[in-house]
């Protein structure tokens, strides 16, 4: 893996990168969205889809959790077909392997002990140990992994917190000693809430040798406020050469959170969780202030960002979901199709939705990235959450 | 809608041109307002104005040609008027190709409670409210002229095979006096080609006077109706062989709710042409592939470990083999070839034999002998 940040824009402590990795032959710009995966595929996007109706190289990078499969078709299996991007046959993709996702499994901090790490999926509560963690990745043979943390809650005791770091070095030194094949490793870093525990082990953990880092332990409810230090506390403390990628940070407002703390990897789980409920992303990629001084907040539950596809004002419009997407979803179908396949719970309905969310996030990424070597970040952040705040105060002042 | 102006068609909404045969196989040329068509030809279900999951980049893919609407569901739900307001149901879904639509009688028929089939037309039970609601033949080819498909069908009276009695005589005989009603309803017969089914249970009289009665009011193309309902085989290949003797020559004989590869093959050597089933989406939804062997479970757990590919051999699409292997000249190879896939053991069953032999193609290399 070859990782390089971009130097020369002042902007903080967000910073642009490339990240070249294994399989994928195109270098892939920092900073970067996963998408989120479950069992390696997007809930409703085929491969043949993945790779013709989406932007390439961007959405090369997918997020998997190895629990994923602990049920369906066997490790073992997986190992003997040849790893994951053989069986999904996608060979210039690059997965990366986490133990935590948010929709299928969530750390359960409270059934962790000593000997594993807990979690609560569809499945009933598992309970996963170092040994075994390395197991299942060695199976898939991911392009990068995550070694198995302890993620706590921020509203845990000090004890409790301290103990999850500990445990987390722990497994991190666990992890190391069995990697025989030499992969790729992030080493975890987590700490809850407290600066102190963040400090200790984001300190730790840059003494390892390790490729990059993870940092877990964030949308756990802790407040959008008090991460903000915490993201720091731990990104002062590593190297500034090696990539840091976060989970847990899915909204746009935290992923500029996130960037300007000097992450350059995210998994989110935003695009899924709006498609699922038939929301379509139409924020404008290029923000001039003012744009959206006379936007309507209507019933349907849109906002300047998004739109309530199911909603019946949808029925008859015969436009794409935003006139200027080049997505495949916009460019062939219009939002009264869609809100007819919603309506008539069809797949198709959101196999285009998640395509055009997709594209959409990635498009947001593409704008931080450019904003970053404009040197205009911080300008760019504060434009997009001020005129969100506008948009929403002008819509409630004008009832 | 696309004419196809530099060839040598005349100016017609549909056009039949059969370009190769083998006794009473033929492979076709279909001309359709959207899509030129090659017959034996298969039409999935695209009940609500989608073929489940899959866009249109992928169904062209794979060289779908027609894809079959609902009546009774696209009227419900986002309505026909709707459909028509924003310009047909190619626009709306955005579909290239052809379409056809049902005349939304067998839904009411198999799906709600009290349908009801009178003179006037069928009577049934509103899903959204309950109340009682009519459905007749003119009410159907308003709907169908709205929604805009190339192809749309008579409200016929169906009757499942399995029913005998007077009641398959009496359904036989609305239908034709339907198909009247249907033909001074169609307001747009320069681009939608209605087309009559033929019914009449599992009688070959009244297959008979069918037939002749919708020959009579010459027609762009006929359905075989009524079939695929549970009736012995035996029973259901004679009802095609004698329909497509007796249909003329130079119009397609579409086999309506067929079906299983095997019965698709039968009724092309029969002389049938074009044909629709919910089978393979809706087997696919549980878990099962169609391959040249016959089905695999996939969801079974004798596949969790099997990493072979689904087909090793690709053979993705009957109907296009169907099509080149009669206009190459070597449909009886084609069909033998079919048949010892998927009987290895060459347990045929005794209808195959029977409609081959009718059909005049010689499977008897794929077929033990029973007797020794």
């Amino acid at each position: 893996m070859k990782f390089a940040v971009n130097k020369g824009w002042s902007n903080g402590r967000a910073r642009s990168g490339v990240l070249q990795l294994g399989s994928c032959p195109f270098p892939i710009q920092t900073p970067a969205l996963l998408l989120t995966t479950r069992k390696g595929l997007p809930a409703f996007i085929s491969p043949d889809l993945l790779t013709s109706s989406l932007p390439s190289p961007d959405s090369h990078l997918l997020q998997f959790s190895p629990l994923h499969f602990l049920e369906g078709i066997s490790p073992k299996t997986i190992s003997n077909i040849g790893g994951l991007h053989q069986m999904l046959s996608l060979h210039q993709h690059i997965f990366a392997a986490v133990p935590r996702d948010s929709i299928i499994a969530l750390p359960e901090h409270d059934s962790t002990n000593k000997y594993g790490a807990s979690f609560q999926t569809p499945g009933g509560r598992l309970l996963i140990k170092p040994a075994e963690y390395v197991e299942l990745v060695s199976s898939m043979k991911p392009d990068f992994w995550v070694t198995l943390a302890d993620e706590v809650p921020a509203w845990v005791s000090d004890k409790r917190n301290r103990t999850s770091v500990d445990r987390t070095l722990r497994w991190l030194d666990d992890c190391l000693s069995l990697n025989k094949t030499g992969t790729t490793i992030f080493g975890s870093i987590v700490g809850g809430s407290s600066i102190e525990e963040r400090h200790r082990c984001a300190q730790e953990v840059a003494q390892r040798n390790v490729s990059g880092y993870w940092i877990g332990g964030f949308g756990l409810g802790e407040s959008m406020d008090e991460r903000a230090a915490l993201l720091t506390a731990v990104t002062d403390n590593l190297p500034e050469d090696m990539p840091r990628h976060v989970s847990g940070l899915g909204l746009p407002e935290e992923v500029l959170q996130g960037v300007a703390a000097g992450i350059d990897l995210f998994d989110s789980t935003y695009v899924y969780h709006l498609t699922l409920g038939g929301f379509a992303l139409t924020f404008p990629l290029e923000r001039n202030k003012g744009d959206n001084a006379d936007y309507q907040l209507s019933d349907s539950g849109g906002d300047d960002m998004k739109i309530n596809l199911k909603a019946t004002i949808y029925r008859k419009d015969t436009s794409p979901i935003v006139e200027s997407c080049n997505c495949f979803t916009c460019q062939n179908h219009t939002k009264a199709y869609l809100n007819h396949l919603f309506n008539v719970h069809e797949m198709l309905a959101q196999t285009l939705l998640e395509i055009h969310n997709t594209h959409q996030y990635l498009g947001f990424f593409c704008s931080i990235r450019k904003a970053i070597e404009e040197g205009k970040f911080e300008q760019f952040r504060r434009n997009f959450v001020e005129s969100r705040r506008e948009c929403l105060f002008a819509a409630a002042s004008s009832d | 809608m696309a004419w196809f102006s530099a060839c040598s068609i005349p100016a017609v909404p549909l056009f039949l041109q059969v370009l190769g045969r083998f006794n009473r196989a033929r492979a076709a040329q279909l001309t359709l307002p959207h899509y030129l068509c090659q017959t034996p030809l298969f039409m999935p279900v695209g009940t609500q104005g989608t073929i489940k999951g899959l866009t249109k980049n992928q169904l062209e893919e794979i060289g779908c040609q027609i894809i079959l609407g609902n009546t009774y569901h696209l009227a419900l739900r986002p309505t026909s008027e709707l459909i028509d307001e924003l310009g047909g149901l190619h626009k709306f879904m955005n579909w290239p190709r052809a379409l056809l639509t049902d005349s939304g009688g067998f839904q009411m028929v198999s799906l709600l409670h009290l349908a009801d089939i009178t003179e006037k037309g069928v009577t049934f039970q509103s899903p959204v409210d309950g109340k009682p609601m009519l459905l007749t033949p003119e009410e159907s080819i308003q709907i169908q002229n709205r929604i805009g498909a190339d192809i749309i069908m008579a409200l016929d009276d169906v009757v499942r095979t399995t029913i005998t009695g007077p009641r398959i005589e009496e359904a036989m005989y609305r239908t034709l006096r339907w198909i009247d009603r249907c033909i001074a309803a169609h307001k747009r017969p320069n681009e939608q080609n209605l087309f009559g089914i033929v019914q009449g249970g599992l009688d070959p009289v009244l297959r008979d006077i069918c037939v002749r009665g919708l020959v009579e009011r010459n027609l762009p193309g006929y359905a075989i109706g009524g079939l695929a309902g549970g009736e012995d085989k035996d029973s259901f290949w004679r009802v095609v062989a004698q329909c497509t003797a007796a249909l003329p020559e130079d119009k397609p004989r579409y086999v309506m709710g067929v079906g299983y590869p095997l019965d698709i093959v039968v009724c092309s050597a029969l002389g049938a042409d074009m044909y629709d089933c919910v089978y393979p989406t809706r087997t696919a939804r549980f878990g099962t592939a169609l391959v040249p062997e016959g089905v695999l479970k996939l969801k079974h757990q004798a596949m969790a470990n099997d990493i072979r590919p689904i087909d090793p051999m690709c053979e993705c699409m009957l109907s296009r083999d169907l099509h080149s292997s009669i206009v190459e000249g070597r449909f009886p190879e084609f069909v033998c070839k079919f048949l010892q896939t998927m009987f290895p053991k060459g347990d045929v069953p005794e209808w195959v034999c029977n409609a081959m032999e009718v059909a005049g193609i010689d499977i008897s290399s794929c077929c033990h002998e029973m007797k020794v």
